[in-house]
């Protein structure tokens, strides 16, 4: 036994404040810049890529648009968007579940931010790691296949709760996978009840707009010229 | 699994506050995680052994304080905890609710260290 007396230390610190203050920072990075920032999250292969593609492709019309990719391995997901002609760049994370506002930091080097309107930051496919770390973002959006299952909201209440939009995805499967669109809106909006929603199809172009409206609604400071 | 990273940050603050304080061997770690922090809290005592080996936290305790979602509810004017944090309804008055109060917390409270 030592003699030293235990003590008691106050700390009271959230655990994460290192990556909070990194956010916080590339926050007012983004705003400096004008750029829209979007973090999007799902479960792994809810459609986060193929709507991205679109999206770009659509948005990149009118805005000057970005995307970060974030996943464990390969660099697949950034060669398929760079082909809608935005810009892009991938983070392979080595096997973290998740982006961390550090990561993030580091792979925007470089990249003349003023130069964009938008970028979309797509998270690993992960429905629990991600919704921990704050990456400086202006909105979270989450999306939801209707292939998973209506109450995948109520399985992740911690990630969906905290969606700014909850986006339903491959729209043009819903019959084949007899999904319950009412069954789906009641799961988020038990853990949500303010929650926007938007049923979408990459494939159709089922709810884009509607997309589309939204995130020129959530603001852009100058359009294209 | 994202709790051994939360661990290594867990173990770097707690290692700052308490050299800090003047102490050389943190003995018990007070932690507050929220219903809705998606923390796994077993998963994190596991992390917790692995990111405190070799540093002076080596040996400490984690207690974890589960925190419940805590809502505020407009129409009785009054918070309340949530028994499911899957349901945001008042428990009172059954009304639907989006303001929450307390439960994604993950906080370091406290250290007791010699």
């Amino acid at each position: 036994m030592s003699d030293t007396p235990t003590r008691l230390i106050d700390v009271r610190q959230h655990v994460l404040s290192k990556n909070d203050r990194l956010a916080q920072a590339l926050r007012q990075r983004f705003d400096q810049a004008g750029v829209r920032v979007i973090n999007l999250l799902s479960s792994p292969g809810a459609g986060k890529t193929r709507l991205l593609e679109e999206t770009l492709r659509r948005l990149g019309q009118r805005y000057r648009v970005a995307a970060l990719v974030g996943d464990l391995a390969t660099d697949n997901d950034a060669r398929r968007l760079a082909r809608s002609g935005a810009a892009v760049r991938q983070i392979e994370t080595g096997g973290l579940c998740h982006l961390e506002a550090d990561l993030v930091t580091r792979h925007l080097e470089g990249w003349g931010l003023a130069s964009f309107d938008f970028l979309f930051i797509e998270n690993v496919g992960n429905l629990v790691c991600p919704t921990s770390y704050d990456l400086g973002e202006h909105a979270r959006v989450v999306l939801m296949a209707v292939t998973e299952g209506e109450d995948k909201p109520l399985k992740y209440p911690g990630t969906f709760r905290w969606a700014d939009l909850v986006l339903i995805s491959k729209l043009d499967m819903a019959e084949a996978a007899e999904f319950d669109a009412a069954a789906a809106r009641a799961s988020i909006t038990s853990v949500h009840p303010d929650a926007t929603i938007i049923a979408t199809s990459a494939r159709t172009g089922a709810g884009l707009d509607e997309w589309l409206a939204w995130l020129e609604m959530r603001g852009t400071r100058h359009e294209v010229p | 699994m994202h709790e051994l990273s939360i661990a290594i940050n867990l173990v770097q603050i707690a290692e700052d506050a308490a050299r800090k304080a003047g102490a050389s061997q943190v003995t018990v770690v007070y932690l507050r995680v929220g219903a809705l922090s998606a923390i796994v809290p077993d998963a994190l005592r596991f992390g917790f052994e692995i990111a405190t080996d070799g540093t002076i936290l080596a040996g400490a305790r984690l207690e974890i304080e589960e925190v419940p979602v805590r809502i505020f509810c407009d129409h009785c004017a009054a918070e309340a905890d949530l028994p499911n944090p899957q349901i945001f309804c008042c428990p009172t008055c059954q009304r639907p609710t989006g303001h929450m109060v307390q439960g994604r917390e993950l906080e370091l409270t406290s250290l007791e260290a010699t």
